[in-house]
């Protein structure tokens, strides 16, 4: 058939000057509704099959490493809020553990566990709107709808704790701003019950569903060996079959003490980053199970403890501040960045919900770092989605890019 | 065998003798610096190595230290020995009128982005880079930002009539 349309091609005769093009480009991107956020991708397509494509990133560039360098540690948490906004509390606990770190502060038993409840709830928030995505990308719209109900319940954990929902800038140096209040562990505890319920319908509305299965396997796939060249780490590398968690391999925020499994996939498509992700959410829920039961077994004094004791970077009470000399010069130090930070270079990874956030953070013992360098994870993987595209339909194509869970805004710093 | 920093040490200065130096570990991260046109040697033998195998690249990025005379520009590599759960830094550095570093992306696909981030805030020329061009800024920008010779505006000032943002003007 291709040969018969060939041969007629060879008969038509084209205008004076025509170029002798076998392809289209087309232009996918940077506001089309499909690439859920700002990038452009500039493909060369020969019928609907992609035969190269090029990226276009940085349309959202905020120079955040720049303005880093002259912010006190608080004044960058909220830039790292702007990097993956989808799960913006890991970033500002990588952040937090990072200062920790290279200021040596050793943090309580409770407030690790808190922590890890943040973290855990905003993987499945960030893991949930890519799935979910990946669901509407193939036509099944109902289950990001159904889902959405339980990320606001996520959000609202949030607003308990911080007062805020999608760039939460939550947590302190050390600790916590204030201890959760009852309200959010009544909805931690009623998220705990619900949302099991929900995900395994959810489950269940693609898991299995032979369109959904079609319209997944073998595409978008890449071996291990590839992804490592290429840099993938999180959900995405282990779709590919290597246990690659950074939550294991170097434990941070008491990650050491809970039970929970790292799934694998095998072939590295979307089907399998997307059983990946799906089985994470689970393993999360195990891990906030845990956590809650950790915190409620704390007596006594110990069961109040939300932050470590370091009053050089923690910001004393609110009524000490109002009565108390020391207190309000310690605060005001501490608001305005006049609080040296030691000499020193650090690097600290998390396990973000697209890969290993890292922050490299170089000191001059000045109040601002000298270099803050973001390790972004999905900057770095999304080199490979012409590798990944070639050859591949247009309309997969459109899910390997909602599948390989790219944020604009990580991308761009 | 466990992969220890003393080991990698001593295998490195086994291979290379004293071309490594300034062999620190901030943090319990063993850090360490290689001449600008040794970068790939010393890449290759840690990736290759029957005992090192440092076959992820973490991160790559630059850093500008405008006070060191003739070294003025810093490519810091982390190299990651997932199996074993070992990280290294490595260091790079070259002066701003030259500043030719040969690239890593044969070794590593995703040095290519990285690579062409760091030439765009720091302007570092890296050799034999397939596709070396701006990345998150635009084509037309003719300078390096992150260079430390460009400092953020100072927010104090009054100079700047910019009374939308309530500065300047009538204040």
């Amino acid at each position: 058939m291709s040969e018969l349309i060939q041969q007629e091609q060879h008969h038509v005769k084209l205008p004076e000057g025509s170029i002798g093009k076998q392809t289209t480009t087309l232009n996918l991107g940077p506001t089309h509704p499909a690439t859920h956020g700002v990038f452009q991708n500039i493909l060369e397509v020969d019928g609907e099959r992609i035969v190269s494509a090029e990226q276009t990133v940085g349309y959202i560039h905020r120079a955040f490493e720049k303005i880093a360098e002259r912010r006190p540690l608080y004044q960058i948490t909220p830039l790292t809020d702007r990097l993956n906004y989808c799960s913006a509390p890991i970033n500002n606990m990588g952040w937090h553990l990072t200062c920790e770190k290279l200021l040596g502060v050793k943090t309580p038993k409770r407030v690790d566990y808190l922590r890890v409840i943040i973290m855990e709830l905003s993987r499945i928030s960030d893991h949930l709107i890519c799935n979910s995505i990946v669901g509407v990308d193939t036509g099944a719209f109902t289950g990001f709808l159904y889902v959405m109900q339980y990320r606001e319940l996520i959000y609202e954990i949030y607003e308990e704790i911080c007062g805020s929902r999608l760039t939460t800038n939550i947590g302190r140096i050390g600790g916590f701003e204030r201890d959760f209040s009852n309200a959010a562990f009544e909805k931690i505890e009623r998220f705990l019950k619900e949302y099991p319920v929900v995900l395994k319908e959810f489950e269940n509305l693609f898991q299995r569903n032979r369109i959904f299965m079609e319209r997944t396997m073998g595409t978008g796939g890449i071996s291990a060996e590839r992804a490592l060249n290429y840099g993938f780490t999180g959900p995405n590398l282990r779709a590919t079959g290597v246990d690659y968690d950074v939550r294991v391999t170097a434990p941070y925020s008491s990650y050491e003490d809970f039970e929970f499994e790292i799934p694998v996939g095998t072939t590295g498509d979307n089907y399998d980053r997307w059983l990946v992700r799906n089985q994470e959410m689970w393993q999360s829920l195990r891990i906030i199970e845990q956590a809650y039961r950790k915190i409620q077994e704390f007596k006594g004094e110990e069961a109040t403890i939300y932050h470590a004791d370091v009053p050089e970077y923690y910001l004393p009470k609110k009524e000490d501040v109002y009565t108390k000399m020391e207190a309000l010069i310690w605060h005001f130090k501490i608001i305005m960045g006049e609080i040296d930070m030691p000499k020193g270079e650090v690097y600290h990874s998390v396990e973000g919900g697209n890969g290993e956030v890292g922050y490299y953070l170089i000191s001059d013992g000045g109040r601002a770092p000298f270099r803050l360098h973001f390790r972004r994870p999905c900057f770095i993987y999304y080199q490979a989605y012409s590798e990944i595209t070639q050859g591949a339909m247009l309309s997969d194509a459109i899910i390997t890019l909602s599948s390989l869970n790219l944020i604009a805004g990580e991308m761009d710093a | 065998m466990v992969l220890t920093n003393e080991f990698i040490t001593q295998k490195l200065t086994e291979k290379f003798g004293e071309t490594i130096t300034n062999i620190e570990e901030p943090y319990g991260l063993l850090t360490f610096e290689v001449p600008k046109e040794m970068n790939l040697k010393v890449m290759q033998f840690l990736h290759d190595e029957q005992d090192l195998q440092f076959r992820f690249l973490t991160d790559l990025c630059g850093v500008h230290y405008p006070d060191q005379t003739g070294r003025e520009l810093a490519v810091v590599y982390h190299l990651h020995n997932m199996p074993e759960n070992v990280r290294v830094r490595m260091k790079v550095f070259t002066s701003i009128q030259q500043p030719d570093v040969f690239t890593a992306t044969k070794l590593y696909e995703s040095a290519n982005w990285q690579e062409r981030e760091t030439y765009d805030f720091y302007g570092i020329n890296f050799v034999g880079h397939p596709n070396l061009k701006r990345i998150l800024n635009v084509d037309e920008m003719d300078y390096f930002p992150m260079r430390k010779e460009y400092p953020l505006e100072d927010q104090t000032r009054i100079d700047k009539d910019d009374e939308m943002f309530g500065r300047g003007g009538s204040i």
